[in-house]
Formats: C-alpha cells, sequence, structure tokens
C-alpha cells in the first residue's frame, strides 16, 4: 500500500471497503506524521492518539469501514464544542475546558463514522487572516514553513496540505475557511448561511459564521459537506432544506463540460475595476483560470457590483459588533480560567481581569471596535448603517445573478505572506479578506478552489453562487480541477518527495 | 434611614402624582424560553439547566413558540396592537446571574403595543394606557453566603442557581399615568391587581408574588400643582406584594415633596423598596447607568405572527374580569358598592362557584362575608384557604333552606365541615343536628315553658305580645338549639293566646 496520507478520501473509502487497509492502519499512518511533523507545523492544538486509535479499532470491528466516511479520519478546527475533549477556539481563556456537549457537526461526523484525530489552530475565537492570532502556538504553512497557513482556520488548512488530516472542517465568518484554503492549495467551501448547523460553534459573528469542509480534492470537500449539512433544530437559523447535491455536482463538474453555464467576472473583485494589492501572479492565474473555464464551454462576462467596494468597512463593523456581545460569556464564572479569585477583590474586578489576560490583542481591539459601534448614540451611524450596506450587497448579488449563474473572483489578493510580516499593521491583515466579504455579508455559498501557483506558493479561484445554489460551486471547482490535470495539493507532496 | 417624609394630604396641596408600572410575569410553560428545560419553581439549585441557559459556548437559542403564544394573549387582552412583525434583541450587560453576559430580550420591536386596563378605585374609572408587552428571558438568581443580611455586602462569598435563568419572562410596560392624585397609590394596587387577574384568567401564569412570578417596579414622580412639565421620578424595585405597591407610591410621594419642598431635586435612579419599614432606599444612579447596547439578537428568526390566527386567539379569550363584574353584578342585582365589597374581600369567584353548585346568590354572599369571613379573619387566613369547598357551603344553604337545619345548627354543622368531618349532610347526620319536629318532646318543652313563667304569660295575655320571645328563649334552651323557633313560636302562640 502507498503512503496513506497521500491519499485522497475517494480512494481512502475505496482501500477501506476492498479490506486492503483497515481504519486503523489509516489512522496510526496520520497519526505517525502528526508525530513527525507537527513540532514544526504547528498545525493542532490537542490530538489524542490512544482516543482516535481506539475509535478506529471500534470502526473497523463494527465491520462498517468504508461505507460513507466510516473510518475515515477527520481533524476539527478547534471553534468546534467536542464532549469531553478540549475545546478552545484558541484562546487562554477557555484553557483546560472540557465542553459536557457536542456540536451538531461534531455529532454528524462521530454518526457517519468518522475518527477524530484531533482539534486544529486557529486565531483566537476566528479572528484573523494567518492564525498568528492563536493564544498557543505559530502554525507554518506546508508550502513554505516560513510563510502563514492563511486564516482563521489555519490549522486545518496547514493539517489537510502538509496531509496530517484527509480532510477537516473549518469556519468561515468573512472568509476564514476561503482564504486559508486558497494559500495552501486546499479546496474549501462556505456554504449557504443556515445550510450547516451552527449548534456548537463558539460564536464569532453570528450573522455570518458558517462551517464548511476544507480537503484537497473536490470531491473529498462535497463528500465532508454533505456529511456535515442539513437542517438542525437547535439553530434557529438553519435552513429547512434538503443538503444540496454536491457530490453529484462534483461529479458531474469533474467531467469538465461547462456548456451553457454563465460565468460572471466581478468587476470589483480581481476584473477590470479591481484596486491596488492584488498580487500580478494572482491576476496572472485568474485570468488563466478565467480562460480555462471559457474552455469549458462557460460563457463568460463582467457584471459591476459596485457596493462590493464597501464590504471589507462593513464587515469591520457587523462582525465585531456582534463578536462583542457573543464574547461578553466569558467572564470566569462557568467556565475556563478565572483570575483575581482571591477574595480580595469584587465580582466586576474579577470579571474585568479574567478577560484582560484571558484575551489576545485581536479580540480585545474588536470587542472595543464592536462596543463602540453598538453604543447609544452611534448605533446608527455604525451597525445601522453597515447593516444598510450589507442589504445594498445583497441586491448587487441578486442583480447579478439574474444575468449569470456564477461569479468569480481571486479568492485573496496576494499569495501567503512571511509569518509576521503583517501583525503590527491590522488593516494589511484586514485587506486578505477583500475578495471573500461579500459572499459572507450575502449569506451565498462561495468556494475556492486552486488555479495554480504564483511565486510557487498556491492561489486560489472563488466561484460564488446564489444561496443553497452549493452545487454549481461544487460543479465549477471540479471542473477548474480537471482542467489542470490532478490537484494542486498533489504537487507539494510531489515537492517532497 | 430616617428620611424626611411630608403627610400625604399636604403632598397634595403642592404637587401631582404621575406613576409608571412595569410588571414582569414569569410565565406558566412547560419548559424554558429557550431550551427544553423544566421551569417547576423550588428544584435543587442548578439541576434544571442545560448548555442552552447555562450560556455554554457555541450553545444557541430556540424560541419557545407556547410562550409566544402566552404573550400575545396578554396582549389582546390588554387591548394592544399585535404587531405583524417582531424581533428578539440582546441587552448587554455583565452580571453573574445572566449566563450569556447579555440578556435575550425586545427592544424597539416588542410583540405588543398600545394597549390600556382600565381600573375602578372608589367607584372611579381610571384609563392605565399599556405602552408595551414584550416577551424576555430571566436571570438566574443570586446567593450571598456569610453576611448578615443575605445581601452581597458582607458576605463571605457568591453563588449562582440558574434554575431561573431562562424562563420566559413577560414585561408589560405602562405609559405614564397623570391625573390620579390623592388616589395614586391606590391606583397602582388596583392596577397591579386587576392585571393579576386578567393573567390568572388567562392561564398564562401562577402569578404569585411571594414567589417571585409576578414582580414589580413602580416609577413616582411629582410635579407642582398645574405645572404642564412632568418632574423627575425614581423607579422603585422589589415591590413584591399588592399591599407594598400602595405603601411604595405612598412613600415616594411623601419623600420627594419633602426633597422638593427643601428646594432639592429628585434624582433619577433605581430606588429599593424594604417590606419591613415600608421605605425605599437609593440603589442605582441614572448617571451610572450602563449602555445596554441594544441590537437585533442574530441567533434567532424575527417572529411573523400570522394575522388570522392572532384573530383566532382574540376570538378564543376567556370572559376577562371586567366583563366577568358586570355581568355577575347583573345576574345577582348588586350594587357597585356590594360588588367592590365582594371583589375586595375575595370572595367573587367562591360566591359564584357556590351559586353554580345551587346556592342562591343572596345566601352564598351571606356565608361568604358573614359566617365564613369572619371565621377566616380568626384564623388569620384567606377566604380560599379554609377548609370548606363552595359546593360544601352550597349544601348548607339547601339544608337550612329545606328546614333540616336552622342558621344556628348550620354554623354547628361547619364546625364540623372545617374540622374535617365530611360534607355537611354527613355532619349533620353524625353529629344529630337536624331540627326538631313537633314532637312530644318539643310539646313537653313548650308546656314546660308556660308553667315555669306564668308572669310572662299574664303579660302576654294583657297585651304584651313581645313578651312571648322570652318563652321561645327558654323552649330554644331546652332543646339545645335544635328547635325550629318559628315553630316554636306558632306553638307558644296557639297555647298561651287562644286559651
Amino acid at each position: 500500500m502507498s503512503d496513506l496520507t497521500a491519499l485522497p478520501v475517494t480512494a481512502l473509502q475505496a482501500a477501506l471497503a476492498s479490506g486492503e487497509t483497515s481504519a486503523v492502519e489509516v489512522t496510526r499512518a496520520h497519526l505517525d506524521r502528526i508525530a513527525a511533523e507537527d513540532g514544526d507545523l504547528g498545525a493542532y492544538l490537542h490530538v489524542d492518539a490512544d482516543a482516535a486509535l481506539q475509535r478506529a479499532g471500534e470502526i473497523d470491528a463494527s465491520g462498517t469501514a468504508g461505507t460513507g466516511l466510516a473510518g475515515i479520519p477527520v481533524a476539527l478546527k478547534d471553534v468546534f464544542v467536542t464532549e469531553g475533549v478540549p475545546t478552545t477556539s484558541g484562546s487562554r481563556i477557555l484553557e483546560g475546558w472540557r465542553p459536557p456537549y457536542s456540536a451538531t457537526v461534531a455529532s454528524r461526523l462521530h454518526d457517519a463514522g468518522t475518527v477524530l484525530l484531533g482539534k486544529t489552530n486557529m486565531d483566537e475565537f476566528a479572528m484573523g487572516s494567518s492564525t498568528e492570532n492563536s493564544a498557543y502556538k505559530v502554525t507554518r504553512n506546508p508550502w513554505d514553513r516560513d510563510r502563514i497557513p492563511g486564516g482563521s482556520s489555519g490549522g486545518s488548512s496547514a493539517a489537510v496540505a502538509g496531509r496530517l488530516a484527509p480532510f477537516a472542517l473549518g469556519t468561515d465568518t468573512g472568509g476564514s475557511i476561503r482564504q486559508p484554503a486558497a494559500v495552501t492549495g486546499l479546496v474549501g467551501h462556505k456554504p449557504t448561511y443556515g445550510s450547516v448547523s451552527r449548534y456548537g460553534l463558539i460564536a464569532f459573528s453570528s450573522s455570518l459564521d458558517q462551517a464548511g469542509p476544507m480537503a484537497r480534492t473536490v470531491m473529498d470537500a462535497a463528500l465532508l459537506h454533505e456529511a456535515i449539512g442539513g437542517h438542525d433544530p437547535r439553530d434557529s437559523t438553519s435552513i429547512d432544506a434538503p443538503v444540496p447535491t454536491v457530490v453529484e455536482a462534483a461529479r458531474r463538474g469533474a467531467g469538465g463540460d461547462l456548456s451553457g453555464l454563465r460565468v460572471g467576472v466581478v468587476r470589483e473583485l480581481g476584473g477590470e475595476g479591481a484596486r491596488d494589492g492584488y498580487d500580478p501572479g494572482v491576476l496572472e492565474r485568474f485570468t488563466e483560470a478565467v480562460a480555462l473555464l471559457e474552455a469549458a464551454g462557460a460563457e463568460v462576462r463582467e457584471v459591476s457590483c459596485p457596493a462590493f467596494d464597501l464590504a471589507l468597512p462593513a464587515y469591520y463593523l457587523i462582525a465585531p459588533s456582534e463578536a462583542s456581545s457573543n464574547l461578553a460569556r466569558f467572564e470566569g464564572m462557568r467556565f475556563g480560567i478565572r483570575v483575581g479569585d482571591d477574595g480580595s477583590r469584587d465580582i466586576d474586578e474579577v470579571m474585568a481581569l479574567t478577560r484582560e489576560q484571558g484575551f489576545g490583542p485581536e479580540v480585545k481591539r474588536r470587542i472595543i471596535l464592536g462596543t463602540y459601534a453598538l453604543s447609544a448614540g452611534y448605533y446608527d451611524a455604525y451597525y445601522g448603517q453597515a447593516q444598510k450596506v450589507r442589504t445594498l450587497i445583497n441586491r448587487d448579488f441578486l442583480a447579478a445573478f439574474d444575468d449569470v449563474d456564477v461569479l468569480v473572483s481571486p479568492t485573496s489578493p496576494t499569495v501567503a505572506w512571511p509569518i509576521g510580516a503583517r501583525v503590527d499593521d491590522p488593516l494589511a491583515m484586514y485587506a486578505a479578506d477583500l475578495c471573500t466579504l461579500p459572499a459572507s455579508l450575502a449569506g451565498v455559498p462561495a468556494i475556492s478552489v486552486p488555479c495554480g501557483l504564483s511565486e510557487g506558493l498556491p492561489v486560489g479561484l472563488q466561484v460564488m453562487a446564489p444561496a443553497l445554489s452549493d452545487d454549481r460551486c461544487y460543479r465549477v471547482a471540479a471542473a477548474v480541477e480537471a482542467a489542470q490535470g490532478a490537484p494542486l495539493a498533489d504537487r507539494l507532496a510531489e515537492r517532497a518527495a | 434611614m430616617s428620611e424626611t417624609l411630608v403627610d400625604l394630604d399636604d403632598v397634595l396641596t403642592r404637587y401631582e402624582p404621575v406613576i409608571g408600572l412595569e410588571t414582569h410575569v414569569e410565565l406558566g410553560t412547560e419548559s424554558k424560553m429557550f431550551c427544553g428545560c423544566s421551569t417547576t419553581f423550588g428544584a435543587e439549585p442548578n439541576t434544571q439547566t442545560c448548555p442552552v441557559c447555562l450560556g455554554l459556548p457555541g450553545s444557541l437559542p430556540v424560541a419557545n413558540a407556547a410562550a409566544i403564544e402566552s404573550t400575545i394573549r396578554i396582549g389582546l387582552a390588554l387591548g394592544c396592537r399585535i404587531a405583524a412583525w417582531s424581533r428578539f434583541a440582546r441587552k448587554n450587560y455583565f452580571y453573574p446571574d445572566i449566563p450569556k453576559g447579555f440578556q435575550t430580550s425586545q427592544y424597539d420591536e416588542p410583540l405588543c403595543t398600545a394597549g390600556h386596563l382600565d381600573v375602578e378605585v372608589d367607584g372611579q374609572t381610571y384609563r392605565v394606557e399599556i405602552e408595551r408587552v414584550h416577551l424576555e428571558e430571566d436571570t438566574g438568581k443570586n446567593l450571598h453566603v456569610g453576611g448578615a443580611t443575605g445581601r452581597i455586602h458582607g458576605a463571605d462569598h457568591s453563588l449562582v442557581d440558574f434554575n431561573r435563568a431562562g424562563i420566559p419572562l413577560v414585561e408589560i410596560v405602562t405609559r405614564p399615568v397623570p391625573g390620579t392624585g390623592a388616589k395614586a397609590p391606590e391606583v397602582a394596587r388596583a392596577y397591579v391587581t386587576e392585571l393579576r387577574e386578567i393573567i390568572q384568567t388567562l392561564g398564562a401564569s401562577d402569578v404569585r408574588m411571594e414567589q417571585g412570578s409576578l414582580r414589580c417596579d413602580v416609577n413616582t414622580s411629582l410635579a407642582p400643582v398645574g405645572s404642564l412639565e412632568w418632574g423627575t421620578r425614581t423607579e422603585t424595585k422589589n415591590v413584591n406584594s399588592l399591599r407594598s405597591v400602595e405603601r411604595a407610591v405612598r412613600y415616594e410621594m411623601r419623600r420627594q415633596a419633602a426633597v422638593l419642598d427643601a428646594g432639592g431635586r429628585v434624582v433619577q435612579e433605581t430606588r429599593h423598596f424594604h417590606e419591613d419599614t415600608g421605605s425605599t432606599s437609593p440603589g442605582r444612579s441614572k448617571e451610572e447607568a450602563t449602555d445596554y447596547r441594544y441590537f437585533p439578537e442574530p441567533d434567532l428568526v424575527p417572529l411573523a405572527p400570522d394575522a388570522e390566527w392572532v384573530e383566532k386567539l382574540a376570538a378564543d379569550l376567556p370572559e376577562l374580569p371586567a366583563a366577568r363584574r358586570t355581568r355577575l353584578q347583573q345576574e345577582w342585582g348588586l350594587s357597585g358598592t356590594e360588588m367592590t365589597w365582594l371583589v375586595n374581600a375575595g370572595a367573587l369567584g367562591l360566591v359564584e362557584q357556590t351559586v353554580a353548585a345551587g346556592a342562591s346568590p343572596a345566601e352564598a354572599r351571606k356565608w361568604w362575608l358573614g359566617e365564613l369571613a369572619r371565621r377566616a379573619n380568626d384564623a388569620g387566613v384567606e377566604l380560599a384557604d379554609l377548609a370548606v369547598t363552595p359546593a360544601q357551603v352550597a349544601e348548607l344553604t339547601a339544608l337550612v333552606a329545606e328546614g333540616t337545619i336552622n342558621d344556628k345548627l348550620a354554623r354547628q354543622a361547619l364546625d364540623g365541615v372545617l374540622a374535617g368531618e365530611g360534607d355537611p349532610r354527613a355532619v349533620v347526620a353524625a353529629r344529630g343536628l337536624a331540627v326538631m319536629g313537633e314532637s312530644d318532646e318539643l310539646v313537653a318543652a313548650v308546656d314546660a315553658a308556660i308553667a315555669g313563667a306564668p308572669d310572662v304569660v299574664e303579660k302576654v295575655r294583657g297585651g304584651k305580645v313581645q313578651a312571648l320571645g322570652a318563652l321561645v328563649g327558654a323552649v330554644m334552651k331546652t332543646t339545645r338549639g335544635q328547635a325550629d323557633a318559628a315553630t316554636v313560636r306558632r306553638m307558644l302562640e296557639e297555647r298561651v293566646l287562644s286559651s
């Protein structure tokens, strides 16, 4: 058997089903690689090898390995609550917390028979684009270990790109699945808002957060998406609709024929009207990807979405506002750390000290920003105004989808930057989300699929579709993947070999 | 604590009060507002909790449909407009008893607005305008351990019980009520009384003030007589009985008048009511008030009650207390004053049930306002807490009406009922309380009375017929009250006057 960590999930399924390998072997292969590589890569915050092997043994014993996702290892971003398994959301304030319950998506993956390898590193409370805001460790990009793996789901992207997991779950609030996927050469999909349960996902910005898959191939991502998607009565914002048939769409797209598909290049995002800040190499790969779509039969036109230019300021008012409220529960009373409770201080001081020492600088920055934006007298000018911008962005999408089936743009304006390069410049950090924010604010699905290298580093193509048409994202992404011959991730493996 | 106070009569020569009330009602739903936990009162601390009502990271709320329905029914009973579109909002502030760091409440898009409630005090009707009725969740409860007072000052440590956290809470807010003058304290009390009765009639809550399922904040302000502007108000919290509502308004009127008389200004603040002294003391002032940073709750979808459903809820409302009182007053032919007595005595429902069990309205009223009121008073309990049912009272009146017992025997039968000896008819049988017929025993007693008092017989025969009463009394005494007085009188008359 070849290296099990190099196989896509589809190949692992076949190998498990045929009895060529076992869940224990697959799990051990990944655990070995974690042991060998993760000291340097820093993808994981928590790995319980014994628990993973035991679980894999149970799956083998049950005889279900290879049916669906049974026996396939998976990694979860540490933002997902997992019963009895440490969950920190990348924050010091939750150090030592073992949740008494599991997120719906974690339960669904467990019920599907997957084997939990561990919890992956992330920017604290999912706030960041480089994973450098983790309270625990730096995560490195497997393509260039001096560079960031993107963020906030950078632990998941590094784990999957580095073959320390076959696939992983991330969450995306303003681009936190798509951007790390793009800069590590992975496929990452942010589903339609409300189509994947948020129950047990530690909230950053409730109206934007979505869980989604990160994988080395479009089909692997689709398999993970189908396993976690669908209505959840515990989440009031969950849509009661069938999961889009993304696996079927990925299969169909892999055929490479996009005849009749109308594709819109967003003028404001990497199109003619794009502003400064895009790497020339990123724009070149993007142009080539658009040419691939045309070659596959798609009909390409430019579409203007003027309100997209306002997405960044609107996002950086809405997300911090909701975060300032969502993070209020972290005050040391019921879970996580408590600071200063020595009998000499009153309750307000204990809560303040706990938050002072428990939160990192970026989290504090956003709490202050959001608290200010929601304050009496400022609400209308900031939060209220940002919500209006959100409506405008929605209208731009609706108008665009009257004319085209999908919209495309680069996923990230740049390739992965060197670790430390932007830590002192929050605005430069925020600009990394430029292309991903509109879909977040409108709640529409968007996928990032690799479309080549620039300076030896991966570039991603973003495909956006109307709400609940996630299948279109997968179809186009699969066609792009097929047109390039092989998944980009394979080239990293070849390079290492 | 020795605050200067002005006599109430004196207050009203110079000032006009304006009152306002915010009432919180815990709904009697099976489960909490946003999770499936039980709402039963009095369970072991923190046994009725889950990730949602503990505010654990990642948990999400799901709104309780029964609570929404109850809120709309309360709004309808108060004549409110029911919003076609309504949203929950987050009220952000830090306190250990709110698990999420915010309370899920409603802000500028409440479920019900613009209603009213008419209340009557001393024959006069006052209209209390309702500004809004909205739905929110209750907080947990702090328990301060080690101090003398149970308050946070001086305590060693504090514990939090989250059983109450997340119980659905309806807040009913009045508009400011001017023009009540000297009656302001009574109007405030009458409003809460009437509101409580409405909610009870709707079955939406058990509205027990002593258990905190109905809680009141009372706003009071004074303005100089004739002034066009209202004064600065205070908000008195922790007012936990109907009587306290009245006392709190009265105290604040007297206190504020003293402040104003001395040339001072009333501070806008929350004040705490003290049950023992009937006084209020300052709490948080407006100057240090929190900015709650309200914004629409993104974890819940907006509420859009279907108009047809709301119409059906309105049509299905039970008869409300005011309508019921009007109907019963007419049916029973009572004056307004008589009706007020009945209501104030807490006897309306009991009388209604007694009548329903077959008693005449007059007899039922006579029993509940007379003998039974006296017994309740002696025992120091509410009428409703007496160990006698309306059906048993109706049976007593039936036994009297059919002549089996007289009033005096009926009181003895009641003794038996209250002592747990069974229904009146059984007590009468067991204790041998039935009225004597014209038996040999009675004839003998009558003859003995006549024989024993020749002077009285002489007087009666001489025209002083009223002297016959002494003979009746003597017979009743020998028969231990078991004879029927009218029968006795007739027998005496036959013997004394006809011979």
